[in-house]
């Protein structure tokens, strides 16, 4: 692990329980995170990128899912197997999240002003009275008009855009070292989505912070990240930074998200509003079944009777730019 | 993402009890239960002895092998009371549940379908129900001679506004949707609306419901016999048998502790019942009770 | 906030109209004489006369209506029809013991249930989740009254460590007051504890589900301010209804419990009446007891505002 590698996945495994079997959600997964670097992890809703997050934290319901096997190693630690007591020290304090639905991700019934102060308290040790002027810093930090008089409301009485604003306010408070996102912007409407995504970079470069942007949205990647994963069914099927993976797509889903892109002028005919990723043909894989060969390649044009039996080595294409797949023309 | 994990079977739509069972042990156990104590309402009277006869000499005699739940201050058979006081609440509380359910889906369609009955017949409703029920069953017989008719009756007006609030949401539920709306438009008659479309999805609830009320009916009337205001004294009722036995409970604890046990025993069969048929049917109504 | 609490305040009196409209009818269109019921079996024809003008029942419907109102407005329950004493002076004299054995079982009830409710849903499908299921399963089957007179079976004959019955009054010493009210509050409280810790476990289960619990849970707090404020706060309205529904669980309760317990209230009061038939104790009872039971209901439908603060409607 180098001396900027903050965050270090290898291998990672996070499996469900359900009655249909046991579902491989993350099925070996590796990338690492460098500091103050912002880390783009794409894919369709399913392809396990949400769980990755989860798994990064330890957040996966203990009642159906677990980590099966791997590592994630951050500040020396192995947070796939340390102790639950050290776990909670580290959420909110080290590594923070912040989710999709700034809506329900909020305590109806306690105050914004509290559950920004809570973490500071629970982490940093200080009174309720400098916690609390700490959240009012923070507030002002994430550009809440009045801040003062927001910290005695209810999120009800705040608007999306702010709810989210208060999230990223409560995430960054105790100084973490990542930030997972998880698609932080999908909910908010796309004049909303431009100044979060905006004030997150602002924040980056004040703060050093490394993020994690969970997105199944190609453009907020282009935008945002420096480095880019793409995942499909659980594994991760290429990796490059971002100018790379847009110039030379080479895993064939890679370009088929690309191809699903809106352009510029059908954008404008849209509204403004950027369409989800339109469907590339055919099914994603059962998680259940352990998957033979390539998981892709019952929707790929280009699959041959390899891909469909043996999985695809790790290629790489030069430049921090690997991929997945017997086909790519690396 | 996490749809993974929500990713369970959802239970049918239709009302299918023979599917019901089979994937409920809830329900079996409890159907079981009552099966059992049903058929010994039912035939137990034939092969135990006369539960009024009176032998002062066998007086207050512990269980044993003779008299399998003791006797009485009167040397009355507890066992065949017992026995027979399961048909008192068997009756009552399966009467109590059918008329109230009749009843009570009746009141709830008109008030969910006719708007303009709505308010008054709530109102009643509020009114009834923060009267405590063994209250007002008291207060109706204070003012009526004794018997099982009226202690039904007694019964079902405070057990009947339950039901009605239950199929009265239902109906205004399925009011709003777009296809009732639209049969509306379309100038379908009203009574056939009910029938076709509102009847049909009461049913999972009111079935639950009612299986409650009978259980509640049951401890009711028990309690209504204890009181002295249930059936009259000289019919062995559970409620009657607890109530007689109190002088001497500290002597002869039998006959309070074994038809109490059948009476917590056939409450336990009906809410068991009652609680399989909801997780399966209706498991919007699980998550309110 | 005002607004909705003098609204609720303003909702519970046609509810209260309606239970006094009831009590009214029910004597009047109740099958067959009622004087002559009430009178008993063996009366002669003057004596149920006297009875029926007691009532009132000689004079014309409007008129018994307009007068039992103005009587009901000014706070007059009548008069027992044994005893000649006012209704509303028979019931003040028995009112403390009930007061006592409710409020002290209502509290009871819920610092106990709450709690296990909250723990089964921490500890879902855990053994302590099935042994909480299982009480709340067995506390909904078995009678007041059965129960009674197990706990008096074992912790005053056989164990003596309390009285069998009867009630101290809290002037003659808090010890024995307290003693006294142990067994009654178990016996009335245990169907109450099933319905609270069941309905506790269901709403927690539910809000622990929620986006905003995950939220918490990633600020690193710790499980029991999670569970206690996070979650509890939020699932807190449903419990509060419950508690409030189940008031009426408690007073049908406190008249059994009372008779088992020989406790001179409100509840013995009521089944000397019916036995007795005094219609008049009864009808006075069951307003009291209504108007208690509203009360407490719309002390609770004010709490929602505070635990709510969507709720200011």
């Amino acid at each position: 692990m180098s001396a900027a590698t903050l965050l270090e996945v290898r291998d990672l495994h996070t499996q469900f329980n359900t009655l249909d079997g046991v579902v491989r959600a993350v099925d070996g997964v590796s990338f690492d995170l460098a500091r103050g670097e912002t880390l783009g992890i794409v894919g369709e809703s399913g392809c396990g990128k949400s769980v990755t997050a989860l798994s990064i934290l330890r957040l996966i319901p203990p009642e159906t899912g677990r980590i099966a096997s791997g590592s994630i190693h951050f500040e020396g630690h192995d947070l796939a197997t340390l102790p639950e007591d050290e776990m909670k020290r580290l959420r909110g304090h080290r590594i923070s999240m912040i989710f999709q639905e700034p809506m329900t991700s909020l305590n109806p019934v306690l105050t914004v002003g509290t559950q920004i102060a809570e973490n500071v308290v629970r982490h940093l040790g200080v009174s309720w009275k400098a916690a609390r002027e700490r959240a009012f810093e923070m507030l002002d930090l994430v550009r809440i008009a009045d801040a003062r008089r927001r910290l005695d409301e209810y999120p009800h009485q705040l608007s999306g855009g702010m709810r989210q604003r208060v999230m990223i306010a409560m995430a960054l408070s105790c100084d973490p070292q990542v930030l997972i996102a998880d698609e932080p912007t999908t909910a908010l409407d796309v004049t909303i989505q431009a100044q979060i995504l905006d004030l997150m970079l602002e924040l980056k470069e004040k703060t050093g912070t490394a993020i994690v942007l969970i997105t199944h949205d190609l453009g907020v990647v282009a935008e945002t990240a420096e480095r880019v994963v793409v995942m499909y069914a659980g594994r991760k099927v290429e990796e490059a930074p971002v100018m790379a993976l847009f110039e030379r797509p080479l895993h064939p889903y890679t370009r088929g998200l690309m191809a699903a892109i809106p352009r510029l002028d059908v954008d404008a005919e849209s509204g403004g509003r950027r369409p989800r990723l339109q469907e590339i043909p055919g099914l994603v894989p059962r998680l259940t079944q352990p998957i033979v060969g390539c998981a892709f390649a019952s929707r790929c044009g280009l699959a041959t009777d390899r891909c469909r039996a043996e999985a695809p080595p790790v290629v790489d294409a030069g430049g921090g730019h690997t991929v997945a797949c017997w086909e790519a023309r690396v | 993402m996490v749809a993974v994990t929500d990713d369970l079977p959802l239970p049918p739509r239709r009302f299918s009890l023979g599917a019901a069972i089979r994937r409920n042990p809830t329900i079996t156990f409890g159907a079981v239960l009552l099966t059992v104590l049903v058929l010994l309402a039912l035939f137990g009277p034939l092969f135990v002895g006369d539960p009024l006869k009176i032998a002062p000499v066998n007086r207050l005699r512990p269980p044993s092998e003779r008299w399998w739940f003791g006797t009485d201050q009167f040397g009355r058979d507890v066992f065949s009371r017992t026995i027979y006081g399961s048909r008192v609440s068997l009756i009552v509380g399966l009467s109590v549940a059918a008329i109230s359910s009749v009843l009570g889906l009746a009141l709830g369609l008109a008030c969910g379908y006719f708007r303009a009955m709505d308010g008054f017949v709530m109102r009643i409703m509020d009114g009834v129900m923060a009267i405590p029920s063994i209250l007002l069953a008291i207060a109706l017989i204070t003012l009526t001679r004794p018997g099982l008719g009226i202690v039904i009756v007694a019964i079902v007006i405070p057990e009947v506004p339950r039901i009605v609030r239950v199929v009265r949401a239902v109906v205004l539920s399925i009011r709003s949707q777009p296809y009732i709306e639209s049969a509306v438009a379309g100038g379908t008659r009203n009574i056939k609306l009910l029938w076709r479309h509102v009847l049909p999805n009461t049913l999972a609830p009111l079935i639950v419901q009612s299986t409650y009320v009978c259980a509640s009916a049951m401890l009711i009337e028990a309690g209504l016999s204890f009181l002295g205001a249930g059936v009259p004294p000289e019919v062995p009722s559970w409620g009657n048998i607890i109530a007689q036995g109190r002088t001497f409970f500290q002597i002869a604890p039998w006959s309070i502790l074994i038809p109490g046990a059948f009476l917590a025993t056939t409450v336990l069969a009906v809410n068991l019942l009652g609680d399989g048929l909801r997780d399966r049917l209706d498991p919007r109504l699980a998550r309110r009770l | 906030m005002t607004a909705y609490i003098v609204r609720r305040i303003f909702a519970v009196l046609p509810v209260m109209a309606v239970v006094a409209l009831f009590v009214f009818f029910l004597l009047r269109f109740a099958p067959g004489d009622p004087a002559a019921i009430i009178a008993g079996e063996d009366a002669t024809n003057e004596a149920i006369e006297a009875v029926r003008a007691k009532l009132g029942l000689d004079r014309p419907m409007v008129e018994q209506f307009a007068f039992w109102i103005w009587r009901l407005l000014h706070g007059d329950l009548g008069v027992s029809i044994f005893s000649n004493l006012p209704v509303t002076r028979l019931i003040a004299q028995r009112l403390e013991p009930t007061a006592a054995l409710t409020l002290a079982t209502l509290f009871v009830s819920v610092a106990m249930a709450v709690p296990i409710g909250v723990v089964a849903a921490w500890k879902a499908r855990k053994i302590a989740d099935r042994l909480v299921m299982g009480f709340a399963v067995m506390g909904f089957a078995v009678p007041t009254f059965v129960l009674a007179y197990v706990l008096i079976y074992f912790f005053a004959v056989r164990w003596q460590m309390l009285p069998v019955q009867g009630y101290n009054p809290i002037g003659q010493g808090f010890g024995p007051f307290v003693e006294s009210l142990i067994l009654p509050s178990l016996a009335l409280g245990i169907t109450y504890m099933a319905l609270i810790a069941r309905i506790t476990r269901a709403s927690m289960l539910e809000v622990l589900q929620q986006d905003y619990i995950r939220t918490a849970n990633a600020k690193g707090l710790a499980t029991d301010r999670v569970l206690l404020l996070h979650a509890l706060k939020n699932a807190a309205v449903p419990i509060v209804t419950v508690i409030g529904i189940g008031i009426a669980l408690l007073i049908s309760g406190v008249v059994i419990t009372e008779t088992v317990f020989n406790i001179p209230g409100l509840g013995r009061l009521t089944v000397d009446a019916v036995l007795k038939r005094d219609y008049p104790i009864v009808q006075g009872l069951i307003l009291v007891f209504a108007a208690a039971k509203v009360f407490l209901n719309l002390l609770i439908d004010i709490s929602y505002a505070f635990l709510d603060p969507r709720i200011r409607y």
